[in-house]
C-alpha cells in the first residue's frame, strides 16, 4: 500500500491514463475523461486554499469562469492566438484572484465563505449582465481549440485528450512540490491553527494570499483549457453549483491531500455518467452513497489510506524502537 | 529583556489589563499568578502582538513592539506557548516541529517551483532545528508517533519544542503544566529550568502554587487586570492582598 500511496501509485494513474485511449470504447468517453482532467485542474487548485490552507473559497468556479471567459473572449472577439490566450487566462484569473484575496483574506473562516459565495454571485452577474464584453446569455460560440505548436497538432480529440493530460501532471507536480515543501507546510500550519502559526512567525496574510492567488491561477488555466475543449461559454460556468461539484471531488478524494482532487474527481464523473440513465434520480442514488462515504471515510478516499498507512508506519517505528531497547538491555545484562 | 510601561487593554466597557508595568529580567523565570479571569492570558496575548493594547509601551530589548504584529514579535525572538496546544493532532510529533523554524528561513513560491538550493539547505536547517528541540526536551524516542497518540505532558513538551524552534530569547508559558499529574509537573519544571540554563528567559501563567513557588524568581499577582503585588515567592506567600484575592478577605483579616 505505501508504494501505491507513493511515486508507484503516481506512476500507475500515469500508465492507466496513457493507455485509457485504446480501451476507451469511444470518442465520447475520451472527450469525458478529459474534460474530467480539466476538473482535476481546478480542483486541485481549490484544494491548495481549501484543502492545505483551510479557507473555504465558494467563488472557486468563478475564477474558473474567468479564465474560460479570457480565452474565449480573446480569441474570438479580439483575435488572439489560442495560446497566448491561454497563458493570459491563468494570469487574469490570478490578478482577479489576487484583489479578491486581499478584500476577502482578511475574514476569517465563515465570514470568508460566505464573502466569496457572494463573490461567486457577483462574478456570474457580471458574466450574464455585461453583455457588450460578455455576450450576456447568449455565451461565446465558437471558440477555437488548441491551436498548433510546430509540428504538434491538437486537431483530433486524442491529441487534446493528450494536452489536457500532460497540463493536469504539470499541475499535479507543482502541486507536489508545494504541498511537500517548507510553503506548504507553511500553509498547513495556518490550516491547523492561525493562532499557533502567528505565534511561530508567520505571516497569515502574506501566505494565504499566496496560496489564494496560486489557486486562482490554477482555476483560471482550467477555465482556459475548459473553453479550448467545450469550444462554448455561458455564464452557468461560474454557478456555485459548479464550485459544491468541486468540493464534492476534494471530499470524495480527500481534502488535502495531493491525489484526492484526482481521485474524487474520476470516481463522481463517471459515477453520475453511467448513472445517466436514471436522469433526474440519479442523485436519489449518488445522494445517499455520499452520505455513506462521509460518515465512513470522513476524509475521503486518499485521506483515510493516508491515515491508516501514517498509524502503521507509527507502529511500525514504535515496534522497532522496542526492539532495539530491548536488544540494547539484553547486551547489557549479558556484558 | 522586556519591559511593560503602564499597559492597558479595554474590551468595550470590560477593562481586561488595567495600568499594569512590569519587567522581566534576562536569565530570569517570571510567574504570573491570579485567579481566573484576572487578565493573564490577555496580558500575554498583548506581549506577543495577538492583541493591540488600548495604551501603555511594551519594550523588548530596547526597541519599542507595541504595534508590531504577532508574527513580528515572533521574528523578533518572543515566543509563546498556548494553554491548548493547538498542534496538528494528524501529524507525527517530527512533522509538527518541522514549521517551528519557518520564520528563520526566506524560500518562497519560486524557490519551491526550482527546487533551488536555498530552499533544500533551509529544509534541513527546519529538520535539525525539530531533532535539536526534540533532543532537548526528551522526546526523541516519539518523534514518529501521531500528536493524536501521545500523552498531555508528551504535548507540553511538544509546544515547548516548536516554541523553542523558533530561537526565542524569553518564552511565554501558558499553563504549562495544566492538567498534567504531580509528578510529569516536576519533569516539567525540571524542563523549565534547564530551558533558563540555556540562555532562555520564561515568563510562566499558572496555577500550580507548588510549582511556581518552587521555580519563580519573582512573581507578580493580577487581579481584575490590576497588579496587585510583586515579589519574591516568600513575599507573595505572606502578601495580605494576594491573601485576600485568593481566599477571601475573611481569612486575610484571620
Amino acid at each position: 500500500m505505501k508504494f501505491l500511496l507513493g511515486k508507484g501509485g503516481a506512476l500507475l494513474c500515469l500508465v492507466l491514463a496513457i493507455l485509457f485511449p485504446l480501451v476507451a470504447s469511444n470518442e465520447y468517453h475520451i472527450y469525458l475523461m478529459s474534460l474530467a482532467f480539466i476538473w482535476v485542474i481546478a480542483t486541485a487548485g481549490l484544494n491548495l486554499i481549501t484543502g492545505y490552507t483551510g479557507q473555504l473559497n465558494l467563488a472557486h468556479a468563478g475564477f474558473v469562469a474567468i479564465g474560460a471567459y479570457t480565452l474565449g473572449l480573446l480569441t474570438v472577439d479580439y483575435g488572439f492566438n489560442f495560446w497566448l490566450a491561454f497563458l493570459l487566462s491563468g494570469l487574469v484569473s490570478g490578478l482577479i484572484g489576487l484583489l479578491v484575496g486581499i478584500v476577502s483574506l482578511r475574514l476569517k473562516e465563515h465570514y470568508f465563505a460566505i464573502f466569496t459565495l457572494c463573490v461567486g454571485f457577483i462574478i456570474w452577474q457580471l458574466l450574464e449582465k455585461w453583455e457588450g464584453l460578455t455576450h450576456g446569455v447568449h455565451g461565446v460560440i465558437g471558440i477555437p481549440g488548441p491551436g498548433a505548436i510546430g509540428p504538434l497538432s491538437f486537431e483530433s480529440g486524442l491529441a487534446q485528450y493528450y494536452l489536457v493530460l500532460a497540463l493536469m501532471v504539470l499541475a499535479l507536480w507543482l502541486m507536489h512540490r508545494v504541498v511537500t515543501s517548507l510553503l506548504g507546510r507553511t500553509f498547513i500550519a495556518i490550516r491547523n491553527s492561525e493562532e499557533l502559526a502567528e505565534a511561530l512567525g508567520i505571516n497569515l496574510m502574506r501566505n494565504k494570499i499566496l496560496a489564494f492567488v496560486l489557486s486562482t491561477v490554477m482555476a483560471g488555466f482550467a477555465g482556459g483549457l475548459y473553453a479550448g475543449s467545450v469550444r462554448f461559454l455561458d455564464p452557468n460556468l461560474s454557478s456555485v453549483t459548479h464550485t459544491f461539484d468541486m468540493i464534492t471531488y476534494a471530499l470524495v478524494g480527500g481534502l488535502g491531500t495531493l491525489f484526492g482532487p484526482v481521485i474524487g474527481t474520476l470516481i463522481v464523473t463517471w459515477v453520475s455518467q453511467y448513472l445517466q440513465f436514471l436522469q433526474d434520480y440519479r442523485m436519489i442514488v449518488f445522494g445517499p452513497l455520499l452520505v455513506l462515504l462521509v460518515i465512513f471515510f470522513p476524509r475521503g478516499i486518499m485521506g483515510h489510506m493516508q491515515q491508516r498507512l501514517a498509524q502503521r508506519a507509527a507502529q511500525q517505528a514504535e515496534a522497532a524502537r522496542r526492539g532495539s531497547a530491548n536488544a540494547a538491555q539484553e547486551a547489557e545484562t549479558n556484558a | 529583556m522586556l519591559k511593560i510601561e503602564n499597559m492597558t487593554k479595554r474590551f468595550g466597557g470590560l477593562t481586561a489589563v488595567n495600568n499594569v508595568s512590569a519587567e522581566f529580567e534576562q536569565g530570569k523565570i517570571s510567574a504570573i499568578i491570579g485567579p481566573n479571569g484576572a487578565g493573564k492570558t490577555t496580558f500575554f496575548n498583548l506581549v506577543a502582538g495577538t492583541h493591540k493594547p488600548t495604551s501603555g509601551r511594551i519594550l523588548f530589548k530596547g526597541t519599542d513592539i507595541t504595534n508590531l504584529s504577532a508574527d513580528q514579535i515572533a521574528r523578533l525572538g518572543v515566543a509563546r506557548t498556548f494553554q491548548t496546544t493547538h498542534l496538528f493532532e494528524q501529524a507525527s510529533v517530527f512533522d509538527n516541529l518541522i514549521v517551528g523554524h519557518r520564520l528563520r528561513t526566506r524560500s518562497g513560491f519560486w524557490d519551491v517551483v526550482f527546487n533551488s538550493r536555498r530552499l533544500r539547505e533551509e529544509e534541513r536547517a527546519c529538520r535539525e532545528k525539530a531533532e535539536e528541540v526534540l533532543e532537548f526536551v526528551g522526546l526523541s524516542h516519539i518523534a514518529h508517533r501521531m500528536i493524536a497518540d501521545i500523552s498531555q505532558e508528551e504535548r507540553k513538551r511538544v509546544a515547548f519544542a516548536l516554541a523553542m524552534a523558533t530561537e526565542p530569547s524569553i518564552v511565554l508559558l501558558d499553563e504549562p503544566a495544566g492538567g498534567v499529574n504531580p509528578e510529569e509537573t516536576v519533569g516539567l519544571a525540571e524542563l523549565i529550568k534547564k530551558m533558563v540554563k540555556h540562555g532562555l528567559t520564561v515568563c510562566l501563567i499558572e496555577h500550580k502554587m507548588d510549582m511556581i513557588m518552587n521555580l519563580a524568581d519573582t512573581i507578580m499577582v493580577l487581579d481584575h487586570g490590576e497588579k496587585i503585588a510583586e515579589g519574591t515567592p516568600a513575599e507573595i506567600r505572606s502578601n495580605p492582598k494576594v491573601i485576600e484575592a485568593y481566599l477571601g478577605s475573611e481569612h486575610a483579616a484571620a
